[in-house]
């Protein structure tokens, strides 16, 4: 299964996603592993960007891909990449339009 | 009110500055995240699903209008506009950031609340009756003693690092509205032959993963023998409270193994230790100066009945209605306790905006000698408003969409934020308190369903004090959806009881069904309105709603 690395901005504590040039709010500019070399490597940044205190507790999430979309499999972790299903004029979901 | 002395104002000032300088070693990198998080957790700052969150404590549930404006101003300046009150009787924000907490405490301290414990294995946030010291059936004002016990934990170095978080609730009334059998200590007031007011203390209630109602221990404790005894119950946890298995380290699981004869010598044995006339003379005199701080108010000697005010509950049908279910018994004639209702039709229950807090407060100012009290069933109350002045908060609230006249009825729900918030959730609550507020958004219904406690708790933690509704629901994940299961029976009432699951879970689309059936059937044969759910509950069983709910299904 395809994964992407998350973790909530140390600053801000906002949820971030892990992509080709830092960390972004939008899922769907995150970088996909589809193989474990990928994913090892994404971890490494992960990792050496906890340590540099930019994000805190990263970790792997599954996902799929929905066209140009980039949807967790897990309900808890696409509520994550939007904002309270009961808000949705906060979180990611307000300031990215997500749908 | 209380207000701190010199020794509260000094710990809170140091313990600010204290975790401001923790914020800017973590912010440096001076301190890992693993370092930095138990300092955060005891100052109430916790990392949620979408953001951090900081928990503010509110001693027993009483605020100032100072305070609630400081609150307000708060949730306005580093939040969304919002706050959350919730079950432990106190205030949560949802978005602050880590960089601007230092400066958030700064704030609380200049209005001398805090942040410490809201979290961590230590004593927390003691609670009580939200109508403490107004109430009309209470037997003594509680306050001075939650007062004490506040003092007493907090930062108690010998308590601060107990197997698990401890929770103490009090109640000076024989109507408990603390939930206090459902706490790792609860203390009801009784008056011994002599009229000497005392504490009956039950030990080992909780909710959670393993439900049990408190033991009582000791049927009649003198009041000023309290802290000596309290000590002597966190003693015994403390040595032998579990903690090799954090799902077995709370103290209802120590009563429960060792057995509450066994583990009452041994409290006993500890209490007859040591010599505790110094500490009952201190606590006494403390009590006393504490006291002061709650006398009453300067009530005006008014007339039980105010004709104006029967005019209008006899000209205006919604005023009627919010005063026969929003207006509590006084113990002052002439006065009353107005509940303020945080559960609009829809609504997120608890949440309240900053502009709603500031109106809160001036209201509070207006009638009701400028003190606000937080109900663990996530509603506000002025607690001393004049009979006559009923009308003029009434209209005041509902302008501003606060008049919901729905207390203790079906939509008056109990509701944790769930996985809409938070981390540890495995469903959502809020939408399905939301989805059932809608559905009976009938007032005409409610009224005649009656009585009706629904909790809702997103994971087995029960932060919505699931197990102890008339209808209790917990949000889990089945196969990869969030699945619920329906209990009948609980109660958080001086009869507390936990509720029993009638069956397999429903799926979210299925719930405000099931619940509706579960309705359908108590109206279906209850003998008369007076019969409410809880009483029909407990004449039928649980036996009888599962055939029932399950057979149409």
């Amino acid at each position: 299964m395809p994964e992407i690395i998350t973790a909530n901005h140390l600053i801000g504590g906002d949820v971030v996603f892990l992509a080709e040039n830092g960390w972004t709010p939008n899922v769907d500019r995150a970088t996909v592993a589809e193989d474990e070399a990928t994913r090892a490597a994404l971890e490494a940044r992960a990792a050496e960007a906890e340590a540099m205190n930019i994000v805190v507790a990263p970790y792997a999430v599954e996902v799929r891909r929905e066209g140009s979309r980039i949807v967790p499999v897990h309900y808890r972790e696409v509520m994550r990449t939007r904002g309270p299903t009961v808000r949705p004029d906060l979180g990611h979901q307000a300031s990215l339009g997500a749908s | 009110m209380y207000r701190y002395d010199e020794f509260d104002a000094r710990f809170v000032a140091e313990r600010t500055a204290q975790f401001k300088d923790q914020v800017e070693r973590r912010l440096r990198g001076e301190l890992t995240e693993e370092e930095f998080r138990p300092l955060r957790l005891m100052n109430g700052l916790y990392l949620q699903l979408h953001a951090y969150m900081l928990r503010v404590a509110v001693p027993y549930g009483v605020l100032s209008s100072r305070q609630m404006r400081q609150l307000a101003m708060i949730a306005e300046r580093f939040d969304k506009g919002y706050g959350h009150f919730t079950t432990r009787q106190n205030i949560q924000y949802n978005w602050p950031r880590l960089e601007d907490v230092p400066l958030i405490l700064e704030a609380l301290a200049e209005v001398e609340m805090h942040a410490i414990q809201t979290s961590g294995n230590c004593i927390r946030n003691v609670t009580t009756d939200q109508y403490a010291g107004v109430a009309a059936d209470e037997i003594e004002d509680p306050r001075p003693h939650c007062e004490l016990l506040r003092q007493w934990s907090s930062l108690h170095p010998e308590f601060s690092f107990l197997p698990r978080k401890f929770k103490i609730a009090v109640t000076g009334a024989p109507f408990d509205r603390a939930a206090v059998k459902v706490h790792d200590i609860g203390l009801r007031m009784h008056r011994n032959e002599q009229g000497l007011p005392g504490f009956e203390v039950i030990v080992g209630g909780g909710l959670g993963r393993t439900p049990m109602v408190g033991k009582t221990i000791r049927g009649f404790l003198p009041a000023d023998e309290l802290l000596p005894y309290v000590t002597a119950i966190m003693r015994v946890y403390n040595r032998f409270g579990r903690r090799d298995n954090k799902y077995k380290a709370r103290i209802k699981i120590l009563v429960h193994e060792i057995g509450v004869d066994a583990f009452s010598e041994l409290v006993e044995a500890e209490f007859a230790k040591g010599d505790h006339g110094e500490a009952i003379e201190l606590a006494a005199a403390e009590v006393a100066r504490i006291e002061a701080y709650f006398a009453p108010p300067a009530y005006e000697a008014l007339a039980e009945k105010d004709p104006a005010h029967l005019a209008h509950l006899f000209e205006n049908k919604a005023f009627a209605r919010w005063v026969r279910h929003n207006v509590a018994q006084h113990k002052v004639p002439g006065y009353s306790i107005a509940n303020i209702s945080l559960k609009p039709t829809g609504g997120i229950p608890g949440d309240a905006t900053a502009d709603e807090m500031r109106l809160v407060a001036d209201l509070a100012e207006r009638y009701s000698f400028a003190e606000i009290r937080v109900a663990h069933e996530q509603n506000l109350v002025l607690p001393d408003v004049a009979t006559r002045d009923l009308w003029a908060l009434w209209q005041a609230l509902d302008a501003a969409g606060l008049a919901t006249p729905n207390l203790n009825l079906v939509s008056d729900i109990i509701a944790c934020p769930g996985m809409d918030y938070c981390a540890l959730a495995t469903a959502r609550s809020i939408p399905i308190a939301q989805a059932i507020s809608r559905r009976f958004a009938d007032l005409s219904r409610q009224e005649d369903v009656g009585d009706l406690h629904i909790n809702i708790s997103g994971c087995i933690n029960a932060c919505g004090h699931h197990h102890v509704a008339h209808l209790g629901i917990l949000g889990l994940e089945k196969k990869g959806v969030e699945s619920y299961q329906i209990t009948l029976g609980g109660s958080a009432d001086e009869n507390a009881a936990i509720g029993q699951l009638i069956g397999p879970g429903f799926a979210a689309h299925e719930i405000v069904d099931a619940v509706e059936a579960v309705v359908r059937v108590y109206l279906d044969g209850r003998r008369g309105q007076e019969e409410r759910f809880l009483d029909f509950f407990r004449r039928v069983g649980v036996k009888h709603f599962k055939e029932a709910i399950y057979a149409t299904a």
